[in-house]
């Protein structure tokens, strides 16, 4: 059976994989969508700070709220916890001490995934080849992910795995559609309206991998109300918050001890559906958001009472 | 422009591990010269530059302290292996197996009768004054009789081409990934001498490490619970930790992951509450082991470990109080120890070793200083040394002083000519650099001797400390059959056993 410690890192392991990779995707799409939306518009790049709730450690190191600083901080910047920096050492810590469950390539990819972050980290930081070098990070996660898919027994380092991946993408989906909401509101009842709504709830599909899926799943053209329902509710698609929560809660049946949290799990499912059904996308709906995250936090907390505390 | 390996002159009196003399390289290492030769210097830089690559992808590593906090430090290897005949290492891993089963006799021993003592072999006092006996370990039988599971013996050539003893290690000897992982660097690095040259292979260890652990198991099950206990992420060789664990499939575990129960059994926590344990190969130091008995403040370690192990409710591998017989005083009387307990003459000499503690022998310690190495009796890494030739004066009367204030603390060794081999210096420059040599042993059920060993280098020129916190490198060591040639693989069609004639 496996150690308390070890199901505790693989968990944080596979979290921090997935926020590099979705910490990545966010920055890469981002300029598009600065380029796409009329001047009308004032989003800034401080909103992925807003988005990611790190207005306070980010305005202690920076005075200027410009893309240079907003792309180091969280690419680059060792002092915030969530950089793809720090979530990249956070990985490799994890790795190096659950290397005896764990596939043994991991520990190499991961390394050299560090090692080129680190030595190219200004190719991000300028804009011309920040692309390419956001897309290498892409591709490196899933490339760890692909791995640990083809080649991990479906025992329980498989299921922390599984836990760690799901809570942070449930948890990366409501944000992202906190900030395409905050986005919205933005936008003045202009001539430029329609479009601009559009090109941000586009924005908001691409930067879940969402934008195909949601089209064949759909078939209709993107509209915020319709978003909204597919990224909470949909019960196919892997970032949504219905499957992720769903999943959790079908591995978490599978193991020791697991009454309050697949409890838990399962009431939070129940209530999803409504959620995603709102009246207007305003503050409430954002509070509703907010409200969700908050839930999630609770979650990892029941997790790591019933399995990472474990004593007698 | 190659490497000019006929111009490499091994250096006066030492004896060359690869060369016997200028430009003749000796027969074991004929095909690896070869080859290295036809190198050009663009390759050998590439084959460098790729060994240094796979270090960092592989993460090996080994961590240095330092005031501005620990670094992690990527492994220095040397491209050049060192070769070693099959016949010669058969003859010296005989020798390891029988002075590590002659060690266990000896500590199995102390612990009960202490016969070898009262015949009169080991002064008593040797033993009364040795940091590493511990009382709480008398009376106590571990399985076989075995206290030192895995030893690592430090060898080095003197000019003669003998391997000599210079110290058994019987607490927590380290290196051995490092050995495994020089091997797969050099399979990536230069896989076409492999086609070429049988090389005995290395990687079995885990296998059998896990073999001897497994036989260690006080309860009669298929599937022992094994776990490697280590210090954790910031001790030096917590690499070697999680990968001998990996390479086990055991769980690498801490103190705190562990409790033992109110039935002095040892139990480790998980997903599903408590698991019991089997054994424990544990990376930590004894003191550090149980603070209910050793140090109180130990956080490493586990309350309760030593009852449950007393109990004989789990193994311990190595048996707390092991070290007694790594004492440099009691490696002095290795050779008396063997005799006393096998009846054979040691097949591996000990190192001419004077006891401080003897008059005669101190009188002369300290009137040839300039002359001979002084270590401490119970240190390891190669730290707190005098080494006379290199010493200045003053250092000297310092261990002067150390030594008439205790003499039973120290011994003294004649400065060796420790053997040398090749190493590549810079682009395009071989040297002669020192090394030496620690193959590892395993006694349980069997005994098992590594392949050859890691082969520690002195990167430094003329320098004679190999340890890797002081600037020591290493090198893959190739145990290699003197039949010469490696037959292809696979026939294929058309071809016949009978050799054509080549002409008339």
């Amino acid at each position: 059976m496996m150690l308390s410690k070890v199901a505790e890192r693989i968990y944080w392991a596979a979290r921090y994989l997935e926020r590099v990779e979705s910490t990545a995707r966010l920055l890469s799409i981002y300029d598009k969508l600065l380029f796409d939306l009329p001047r009308q518009v004032n989003l800034g790049w401080y909103n992925l700070i807003v988005i990611n709730s790190l207005e306070q450690d980010f305005n202690e190191r920076y005075s200027v709220r410009d893309e240079r600083n907003v792309v180091k901080f969280l690419l680059g910047d060792e002092s915030n916890y969530s950089s793809v920096i720090s979530s990249l050492q956070a990985v490799r810590e994890n790795i190096r001490t659950t290397r005896d469950v764990i596939p043994p390539e991991t520990w190499e990819m991961v390394n050299e995934l560090t090692l080129y972050v680190q030595e190219n980290l200004t190719q991000g930081i300028n804009r011309s080849n920040r692309h390419d070098f956001l897309d290498n990070i892409i591709k490196a996660c899933q490339q760890v992910v692909g791995l640990w898919y083809v080649n991990m027994p479906r025992d329980e380092a498989w299921d922390m795995v599984q836990l760690g991946q799901n809570i942070e993408r449930a948890d990366m989906t409501t944000r992202n559609l906190d900030a395409g909401v905050a986005a919205i509101l933005q936008v003045e009842d202009d001539d430029f309206a329609v479009n601009s709504r559009q090109i941000i709830w586009g924005n908001v599909l691409r930067s879940l991998n969402a934008d195909q899926p949601f089209r064949r799943t759909t078939r209709s053209s993107v509209k915020g109300d319709l978003v909204v329902r597919y990224l909470l509710a949909d019960e196919d698609f892997p970032r949504s918050l219905f499957y992720c929560i769903t999943q959790m809660a079908d591995v978490a049946s599978g193991l020791p001890k697991s009454k309050a949290v697949v409890t838990f799990l399962r009431q939070l499912q129940d209530e999803i559906p409504a959620c995603a059904e709102p009246e207007e996308l305003g503050d409430a709906f954002r509070d509703m958001l907010n409200t969700l995250q908050l839930t999630l936090a609770e979650v990892h907390t029941l997790i790591g009472k019933t399995w990472f505390l474990s004593d007698r | 422009m190659s490497i000019e390996w006929k111009e490499y002159t091994p250096e006066g009196e030492f004896y060359d591990e690869l060369f016997s003399s200028a430009g003749n390289p000796r027969q074991p290492a004929k095909r690896l010269i070869n080859y290295l030769s036809s190198l050009s210097e663009d390759d050998i830089i590439s084959r460098k530059i790729a060994a240094d690559a796979t270090i960092k992808e592989m993460g090996v590593s080994f961590t240095v302290y330092t005031e501005g906090g620990n670094i992690d430090r990527a492994w220095p290897f040397d491209i050049v292996p060192r070769v070693i005949s099959r016949t010669q290492w058969d003859k010296t891993a005989a020798g390891l197996k029988q002075r590590l089963t002659a060690l266990n006799m000896f500590i199995d021993d102390l612990y009960h009768d202490q016969k070898i003592i009262r015949d009169g072999i080991i002064p008593e006092f040797v033993l009364k004054q040795s940091k590493n006996y511990r009382k709480e370990c008398e009376g106590v039988r571990p399985r076989f009789g075995v206290w030192a599971h895995v030893c690592g013996t430090d060898l080095v050539r003197d000019k003669d081409g003998q391997f000599y003893v210079l110290e058994d290690n019987l607490r927590v000897p380290s290196g051995v990934s490092y050995m495994l992982e020089n091997r797969s660097i050099m399979k990536r690095v230069i896989p076409e001498v492999f086609e070429k040259v049988n090389i005995a292979p290395v990687g079995d260890y885990p296998e059998h490490l896990f073999e001897t652990l497994s036989s260690l198991s006080p309860r009669r099950v298929s599937k022992p619970v094994i776990v490697v206990m280590t210090p954790g992420i910031y001790n030096s060789a917590y690499f070697e930790h999680a990968f001998l664990a990996q390479r086990m499939g055991a769980e690498l575990i801490e103190g705190s992951d562990l409790v033992v129960g109110d039935d002095d059994c040892v139990y480790m926590k998980t997903i599903a509450g408590l698991e019991r344990v089997d054994v424990i190969y544990r990376r930590i130091d004894d003191l550090f082991l149980d603070p209910e008995v050793f140090q109180p403040d130990s956080v490493l370690g586990v309350a309760g470990l030593m009852r449950a192990w007393r109990a004989g409710n789990v193994a311990l591998a190595n048996a707390p109080g092991a070290g007694v017989a790594d004492d440099k005083v009691v490696y002095a009387f290795v050779p008396q120890i063997i005799k006393y307990y096998l009846g054979e003459d040691p097949l591996i000499p000990n190192v001419e070793t004077f006891l401080c503690y003897d008059d005669k022998q101190r009188e002369y310690v300290l009137a040839n200083l300039d002359k001979l190495v002084v270590k401490p009796a119970n240190e390891s890494g190669g730290y707190g040394m005098l080494i006379g030739p290199h010493s200045t004066k003053k250092e000297r009367e310092t261990f002067a002083d150390l030594i008439k204030a205790n003499p039973r603390n120290y011994i003294a060794q004649p400065t060796l000519a420790l053997s040398t081999a090749p190493a590549l210096i810079s682009k395009n420059k071989i040297e002669p650099r020192h090394l030496d040599l620690r193959p590892f042993i395993l006694q349980g059920r069997d005994t098992y001797v590594t392949t050859g060993g890691l082969t520690r280098v002195a990167m430094k020129k003329g320098s004679l400390v190999v340890n890797s916190s002081q600037g020591g490198g290493s090198k893959d060591t190739w145990i290699v059959d003197n039949v010469t040639q490696k037959k292809s693989q696979s026939q294929s069609q058309g071809s016949s056993d009978k050799t054509s004639k080549a002409g008339e």
